[in-house]
């Protein structure tokens, strides 16, 4: 047993309110840079939709994550006789998004409304391109696109999850009385078994062995592009102005000193949990080879119980501080993936074993045929505890995006969020019937007690509770220069301004 | 003349070369980047970059490989006809990365994006190249011995730079458009540490091909910076 311990964030996606302020608190530590304009790190997509970049899923024109071939985990990227590949497309690469995939980042000649002279028209503001600096014609694509879906369902019927789903489900999609939607906040994964890492030349990417953190080596990055490539999920970005790729670097400067990522802290949903979980890296591999319906299940094998004294001696063994052994038994991360089993990976089919987890939308929780027959929602009835593959959100849809497509898993963690609200509606109102909440206690298998800390956690809970991150003693090691601090303000630690040293222009 | 050129300069170049390298890569890795702009322009990128590199490349290997083994080439163009194979192929791998690189800089001037982005260094550079690439055409098609010269003349004296004792007689008779090919690479040289022409001093690369896929780095334990641990 090779035990390690890794940070990771969980996402209740039923209260997320697509309120973007994770994303802009993200942009104004990290990406108000040149170059770094259109990085997103923290995104939130509205689902069904396309995502950003556009349809980040399709893996048949992005070929990021890994496949199984022959009993082998190889890079999808790759697809020929290996890391050669690799290599022989340094110069050109054919997977790799451009620019025009995200949006071309742009600004706006405010100065305009100022200075326009006095005339018939109201003075406009026109776009301008922050490459260039040239005026755009009219902004065609931007983050968060389709947003909302953007009041049409051309763009979320491009939704790589729909694959699968009825056609009856489908026309959901156009019908207003039974269309769904809901977001999925997205940072970085900080994967077990990286595909980022796995696919640099340079060896720029690596995962600390500290915390798990996945970061991204500025200095020895050479602008291969290959990590854009090979992540499935897209996080990491190519700066196009100095020449280097950079990645969610999960507020480590934050999290080091035991304060909750800048996302995270700001959620105005308070859907975010961050917490530590250990792991036991000998397994990767195996893991990241389970078949799909398996995937999930094996994720949660991999995640060993801090509560174990056993785990707790080799965590010692293994070198970890005891403030991170005391965290990992108070983990929310943990409780939520494993202990409850609610929570899940996002897209654990592209193998990259992500430590970030998502519990289901649970609503809107009318039901589908009620809505046709403009029914209304019966909260004690049990026929949307037994039916409730039959919800509004298709349980297809979020299994093809939570589970690998395993909908049991979905259906588990739906019946569980169902139970826990059956329960608490018995103690607050009383109209469910004891027997009834029993039932539906015993038949997913939690414990009253499993159902207060369950509603603790996820409706009440406080800073503390759903942040606990121990500090990590690396103090010694501060790689900060105090001569350089003058010269690197403004860059967040991503390296110097570039200037031309013939024409002195900066940038 | 000749004696500057071809004796003096070759070491103020070479030196510059090596200590520029140096000095960039110990005080500013962080430009350290092929600077690639795939990400905002990737059509024509594809009809310049890979001829370009995979056509500079060979060549540029095959004029290692003869710098090191001289002998071997002429004996191979002691008969005419494997002369001409040679030059032919030579030629051939000459006129892609031509190809290539006239694509690259048709894109560098009429993309938008791309063109914001290009630096004086950019421009410098690829007049360098452009240089370089059509002198050694010019070698191949209108001199029929240009391989034999370069293993016969410039080899030598490249060696005889080596070994401090600058012997110009060697490229003193030679064509001018040849002589032009030979100063501007040395020009080339010295230019490496100022443009993104460091991207192609790279070691990390040939890494990628032995070490395990994933990477982990320790602050706690030994060695303490960079550990790659083999999970896979
Ligand atoms: S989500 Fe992508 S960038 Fe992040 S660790 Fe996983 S593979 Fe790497
Ligand atoms: S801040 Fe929280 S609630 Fe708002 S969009 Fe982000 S994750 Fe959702």
């Amino acid at each position: 047993m090779d035990i390690r311990a890794q940070l990771s964030m969980s996402f209740h996606m039923d209260k997320c309110i697509g309120c973007h302020t994770c994303s802009v608190s993200c942009k104004n530590v990290w990406t108000t840079r040149r170059g770094a304009e259109y990085m997103w790190w923290n995104n939130v997509e509205t689902r069904p939709g396309t995502g950003y970049p556009l349809t980040w899923e399709d893996q048949e024109r992005y070929r990021g994550g890994w496949e199984v071939s022959g009993g082998n985990l190889r890079l999808k990227l790759l697809k020929g006789p290996g890391k050669i590949r690799t290599l022989a497309n340094i110069f050109f690469q054919p997977n790799l998004p451009t620019v025009d995939d995200y949006y071309e980042p742009f600004t706006f000649d405010y100065q305009n409304l100022f200075n326009a002279p006095a005339g018939d028209d109201q003075p406009v503001a026109r776009p301008k391109s922050l490459i260039t600096g040239e005026f755009m014609e009219k902004i065609v694509l931007g983050p968060n696109w389709d947003d909302d879906m953007a009041g049409s369902p051309l763009y979320a019927s491009n939704d790589p999850n729909l694959k699968g789903l009825s056609d009856s489900q489908k026309e959901m999609l156009t019908k207003f009385h039974k269309l769904f939607f809901f977001y999925l906040p997205r940072i970085c994964n900080h994967c077990l078994n990286p595909a980022c890492v796995a696919s640099c030349p340079s060896g720029a990417l690596y995962k600390r062995g500290e915390d798990g953190i996945v970061l991204l080596d500025q200095d020895t990055c050479r602008a291969w592009r290959f990590c854009v490539s090979a992540c499935p999920f897209k996080k990491p970005y190519y700066n196009w102005a100095t020449g280097k790729s950079e990645k969610c670097i999960f507020c480590y400067p934050r999290t080091e000193t035991g304060q909750a990522n800048a996302c995270a802290h700001a959620c105005t949903g308070r859907i975010r949990f961050v917490g530590v979980l250990f792991y036991d890296a000998d397994r990767i591999e195996e893991v990241a080879k389970t078949p799909d319906e398996r995937l999930v299940e094996a994720m949660r094998e991999i995640i060993l119980d801090p509560r174990d004294p056993r785990v707790q001696e080799e965590a010692r063994k293994a070198g970890i501080d005891e403030n991170w052994i005391t965290a990992a038994q108070e983990s929310p991360a943990f409780n939520l993936f494993k202990k409850w089993r609610i929570a899940m990976p996002n897209h654990p089919e592209f193998r990259t074993l992500p430590m970030n987890f998502y519990l289901p939308p649970l609503s809107p929780i009318l039901h589908n045929a009620k809505a046709d027959g403009g029914g209304t929602f019966d909260p004690v009835s049990t026929e949307f505890f037994n039916e409730i593959d039959k919800m509004r959100v298709p349980v297809r849809f979020l299994a093809n995006m939570l589970s690998a497509g395993n909908e049991q898993v979905v259906i588990e963690s739906l019946k569980k969020q169902m139970a826990v609200r059956l329960y608490i509606r018995q103690q607050r109102v009383g109209d469910v019937g004891d027997s009834a909440v029993k039932n539906a206690l015993s038949q997913v298998g939690l414990t009253p007690q499993d159902c207060e800390d369950i509603y603790r956690l996820l409706s009440l809970g406080t800073f503390q509770e759903r942040f606990v991150i121990p500090e990590t003693h690396r103090e010694h090691l501060s790689t900060v220069d105090p001569r350089t601090m003058y010269e690197k303000r403004g860059t967040v630690g991503f390296g110097g301004k570039k200037r031309e040293i013939i024409t002195g222009r900066q940038w | 003349m000749d004696q500057v050129l071809f004796g003096a300069v070759p070491y103020i170049l070479i030196v510059t070369a090596i200590v520029g390298t140096i000095w960039r890569f110990t005080t500013n890795k962080y430009s350290w980047s092929s600077q690639s702009s795939q990400f905002l322009e990737n059509r024509t990128l594809f009809f310049g970059s890979f001829p370009w590199h995979y056509g500079i490349i060979s060549i540029l290997v095959a004029h290692i490989v003869v710098f090191f083994i001289p002998g071997v080439l002429l004996a191979w163009n002691g008969a005419p006809i494997r002369l001409y194979i040679f030059e032919l192929i030579g030629a051939a791998l000459g006129f892609l990365a031509l190809f290539g690189l006239l694509a690259l800089i048709y894109r560098r001037i009429t993309n938008a994006r791309v063109k914001a982005l290009t630096t004086s260094w950019d421009v410098l550079l690829l007049i360098i190249l452009i240089i370089q690439v059509v002198t050694g055409l010019g070698n191949a098609i209108f001199y029929r011995w240009g391989s034999n010269w370069y293993a016969a003349a410039a080899v030598p004296w490249m060696w005889s730079i080596i070994k401090l004792n600058p012997n110009v007689d060697f490229v003193k008779s030679l064509p001018l458009n040849t002589k032009v090919h030979i100063f501007n690479a040395m020009i080339f040289i010295g230019f490496i540490p100022f443009s993104r022409l460091v991207h192609f001093v790279v070691i990390n690369p040939y890494k990628y091909l032995v070490r395990p896929y994933q990477v982990v780095r320790w602050y706690h334990r030994n060695p303490k910076t960079e550990n790659v641990v083999q999970y896979k």
